[in-house]
């Protein structure tokens, strides 16, 4: 616990109920979505202003507390998982204010605590449309989403968070108010920060406000669902797709294992035998969505897909998507612990990649659903377990490391949108170099000479 | 460290159902006290990963997780929003008993608990002689909503506009019911629940007035007892064991083809929450549960669903009625359609949806009493949602939702009128 005189301090920067000491309240910030062992942090701090956020994060540093700030905690790699030498955790979910959505210039304001699907929502109020939908968007805080570099479904199409930053005022560890980009599309001032802001977890700043890209929404859109007997066929529409220059904004996938899970779940008859389902959407201006429908599927004939259904209209398409919709669900249900991993490759690589995690789960005996990203060669092998079966848990971390392997064997990467946190952080050197991590560390300690920012995070302690 | 090991042990039981948690937060969507709060202990994975932490052992301040636990609805919206499906109130009301047991209830509790709520006989009198007392201390704040407040008794109540105790009973003006099927060919128990029988005694009449209407043979015993909620949510499985009991006497005799009520949470109880804490009562008891079970339905339902009742085409009268979805209708027992075509029966009205209409209203039982100004943060949101359509009246199923909506207009001085949708259907009966 830090001293009396200390959280003193920091009563006095963000008032007394903002700052957190029981047992009860700093065990329920010791965790997040990731199957880790909890951390306690020493305390918990929610400062209700960006002012009193620098002035909280300088406090830290000056007393040498690391930092984790944490939004929702829906974080998959242990990025929110505070750190055990006095560690403070940093709330941002009082700061979630949209301070501007600027309906002329295509831009929005935020600070770091607004939750992603409420202001996707306020943005569409304005006939205006935010496309990163990352699977906790409920929740989900938009600075955990810039921290983390979250994905979604629409990644193919519409990119992932860090093609919606423009700009980041962030505070660094003294608690300096640090700004980079702008509200204009072309901003070439300085170094590029704001980029180097995203997907660093926490580990070299403090976010205060974000300036983030809005786009006109699509007019249209169309849903489809396609079945096949082979996971290499649907690999081959996906590529047909791409050739035949249509970019569908959403082109999921799913395995046999999980069609088998949600059809236990959902009872709704879907194809057990199948070994593959896709579901796409194309979207845009009416013309060109029907037009592009039409490709898509004739690409899917041609491929051979067993079966080809298309949504006639948004009741229709409901319908089709539930199957996607309960994949995680129907998953999370089979068993206790549900491991979600990221692992992702060239889009070309996923028949191999489907194969090689089929034949570790065989291998390691243990159950692996895999559904994802089609699109974006990003799929979630799902790895269901009983964190309580000592061996099973042991066979589920070797399988994980063997996944890590073929992914990087199939140049792809360790992770697509989840982080690499502390879950991954040992694979880091592997996928890049020794030189990278070198690189990395020393710039963090140029920036943080006390190494108070999320440490242990990303690039080791 | 002794005594924290048994609690440890005792909570075990609830790790095969709590290890379903994946910790994925998404809970955090739907509680409305997280909305108010923002406080990870207060929504259900920060509440899960402290029993849990209780039962290995990991957490020392016992008195500060039942505190956390105790801050809850219980109005299930995480459980039905849950991506793996976990059985939360399952595992919030077995912990409850637990750890309150554990703790020990406070003598307030204990004393109406058990010293009242499971005498039925002693409990009716004493609120008989309440209802001719209670002007006394209280004034009328509002005749529409039929709500008080009152000065003497602020320190206790606060500043809450409550419905008063009804000036006679159900009880006290029938005794008891046992009249035969008629054209429905239909008979059923009635159980009015003690909110029906000693406040909103008009609801309890609706629905009688629906039964003679359709033919419907009535069961009502004398002495019925509380279903049991108040003191299951207080973790008193003494108190509740005795009223379940009391219930089953009564209702294990009688011939009825249904076991109807007017509140929500009285069915939901009966149906989800006794068979789910019945493993330690004898085989009799258990059978007596199951079959009610089966029969037990909410009034709505069984007067759209079993009578038939619909309209062709809603009605679209001059008075606009807003419906509050209850969360033990909707979440518990899934009855969402049969209220909102009851009131489509009644050619005065119109219904219009209001925002997040299936969002709790924060009364929450007991969860009133002991957190009155965040149930009033989560009302206020009901409140501003009924209050945007416009509408003369809100409707719902649930007589707690009831009194809590009447607090929340009162002290706003709307004035929207809180009916149940069976006394609506009632309305439009000759």
């Amino acid at each position: 616990m830090p001293s009396a005189a200390l959280i003193k301090e920091f009563e006095a920067i963000v008032g007394k109920d903002n700052v957190f000491t029981s047992e009860a309240d700093r065990q329920s910030y010791s965790y997040d979505s990731a199957v880790l062992e909890a951390v306690v942090p020493a305390l918990v701090v929610r400062p209700t202003s960006t002012e009193q956020l620098g002035k909280v994060v300088r406090l830290c540093n000056e007393n040498g507390n690391p930092i984790t700030v944490r939004g929702a905690g829906t974080n998959l790699s242990g990025g929110t998982i505070p750190d055990p030498r006095e560690g403070i955790v940093i709330l941002t979910n009082s700061l979630n204010r949209i301070i501007e959505i600027n309906e002329e210039d295509l831009y929005a304001v935020v600070e770091p605590g607004v939750v992603t699907a409420k202001f996707a929502a306020e943005v569409a109020k304005r006939g205006l449309f935010y496309p990163p939908d990352p699977g906790s968007q409920a929740v989900s805080t938009l600075g955990g989403n810039v921290a983390e570099n979250a994905g979604g479904l629409r990644g193919l199409k519409y990119g992932v968070t860090k093609d919606y930053v423009m700009g980041i005022e962030f505070f660094d560890v003294n608690g300096g108010l640090v700004k980079t980009g702008s509200r204009t599309v072309k901003c070439v001032t300085g170094y590029n920060l704001a980029g180097l802001m995203v997907a660093s977890e926490g580990t070299l700043g403090v976010f205060s406000n974000i300036v983030l890209k809005l786009v006109p929404p699509p007019q249209a859109s169309k849903a489809m669902m396609a079945v096949f007997d082979d996971v290499n066929k649907a690999s081959e529409a996906v590529a047909g797709i791409i050739a035949a220059h249509v970019v569908p904004c959403t082109l999921e996938f799913m395995d046999q294992a999980t069609i088998r899970y949600v059809d236990d779940f959902t009872k709704a008859g879907l194809p057990r035998d199948a070994q593959a389902i896709l579901l796409i959407e194309v979207d845009g201006h009416a013309g060109q969505v029907a037009e592009d429908a039409e490709k898509v599927e004739k690409v899917l004939n041609k491929v051979g897909a067993t079966e080809i259904k298309v949504a006639k209209d948004a009741a229709e398409k409901f319908k089709l998507w539930e199957a996607r919709r309960n994949a995680l669900p129907a998953l999370a249900r089979a068993k206790p612990t549900t491991v979600l991993e990221d692992a992702t490759v060239p889009r070309s690589k996923i028949p191999a990649m489907v194969k090689a995690i089929n034949d570790i789960a065989a291998k390691y005996n243990i159950s692996i659903g895999t559904f994802g990203h089609a699109g974006d060669g990003n799929l979630h092998p799902t790895i269901l377990c009983d964190r309580r079966d000592k061996h099973e848990f042991e066979r589920v971390e070797h399988a994980v490391d063997e996944i890590f392997d073929v992914a990087l064997s199939l140049h792809g990467t360790l992770s697509g949108e989840h982080g690499i946190g502390m879950a991954k952080s040992k694979w880091m050197e592997k996928e890049t170099s020794k030189a990278t991590i070198e690189f990395s560390r020393n710039m963090k300690r140029a920036i943080d000479p006390k190494y108070i920012l999320n440490p242990g995070k990303i690039i080791g302690a | 460290m002794a005594d924290l090991t048994k609690l440890a042990k005792l909570l075990q039981e609830l790790d095969d159902q709590m290890v379903g948690c994946m910790k994925c937060g998404m809970c955090q969507a739907v509680c409305p006290v997280f909305a108010e709060t923002m406080k990870e202990a207060d929504v259900t994975r920060g509440k899960i990963a402290l029993l849990e932490n209780l039962a290995k052992e990991m957490i020392h301040d016992a008195a500060g997780v039942q505190e956390k636990l105790n801050k809850c609805l219980l109005c299930g919206s995480c459980g039905a929003n849950c991506p793996s499906g976990v059985k939360v109130m399952d595992i919030f009301l077995r912990a409850r008993v637990i750890v309150n047991t554990y703790m020990g209830l406070s003598p307030v509790k204990k004393a109406i608990l058990r010293g009242m709520l499971t005498k039925p006989a002693l409990f009716n009198a004493l609120l008989d002689l309440g209802s001719k007392f209670q002007g006394i201390f209280t004034s009328k704040v509002d005749d529409l909503l039929g709500s008080s407040c009152s000065k003497v008794l602020s320190p206790v109540i606060g500043d809450r506009h409550f419905v008063g105790l009804a000036k006679q009973s159900l009880h006290s003006k029938i005794k008891a019911l046992d009249t035969p099927a008629g054209k429905s060919g239909k008979r059923v128990a009635f159980f009015p629940g003690c909110l029906g029988d000693k406040m909103f005694v008009s609801v309890a009449e609706a629905c009688l007035k629906v039964f003679e209407h359709h033919g419907v043979g009535v069961y009502m015993p004398e002495g019925q007892a509380c279903c049991g909620i108040p003191a299951i949510s207080s973790g008193d499985r003494v108190a509740y064991d005795k009223l379940v009991k009391i219930n089953l006497d009564l209702f294990s005799k009688g011939g009825f083809d249904y076991l109807v009520t007017p509140c929500a949470t009285c069915t939901a109880t009966i149906k989800e929450i006794w068979p789910k804490l019945m493993d330690e009562y004898p085989a009799t008891m258990r059978d007596q549960i199951r079959a009610l079970h089966d029969k037990v339905m909410d009034v709505n339902q069984f007067v759209v669903d079993v009578l038939g009742v619909k309209p062709e085409a809603p009605a679209k009268g001059a008075v606009k009625v807003t419906f509050h979805d209850s969360c033990h209708m909707k979440k518990s027992l899934g009855v969402t359609s049969q209220p909102r075509a009851l009131i489509g029966m009644n050619p005065k009205y119109e219904l219009v949806e209001m925002a997040e209409c299936d969002r709790c209203c924060g009364s929450g039982g007991s969860f009133n009493l002991y957190h009155y100004d965040l149930s009033k943060q989560i009302g206020e949101r009901k409140r501003d949602n009924i209050l945007a359509t416009g509408a003369q009246i809100v409707s719902t199923g649930c007589p707690a939702c009831m009194l809590q909506m009447t607090d929340m207009l009162s002290q706003h001085g709307a004035k929207v009128a809180v009916k149940h949708s069976i006394e609506l259907y009632a309305d439009s009966l000759r």
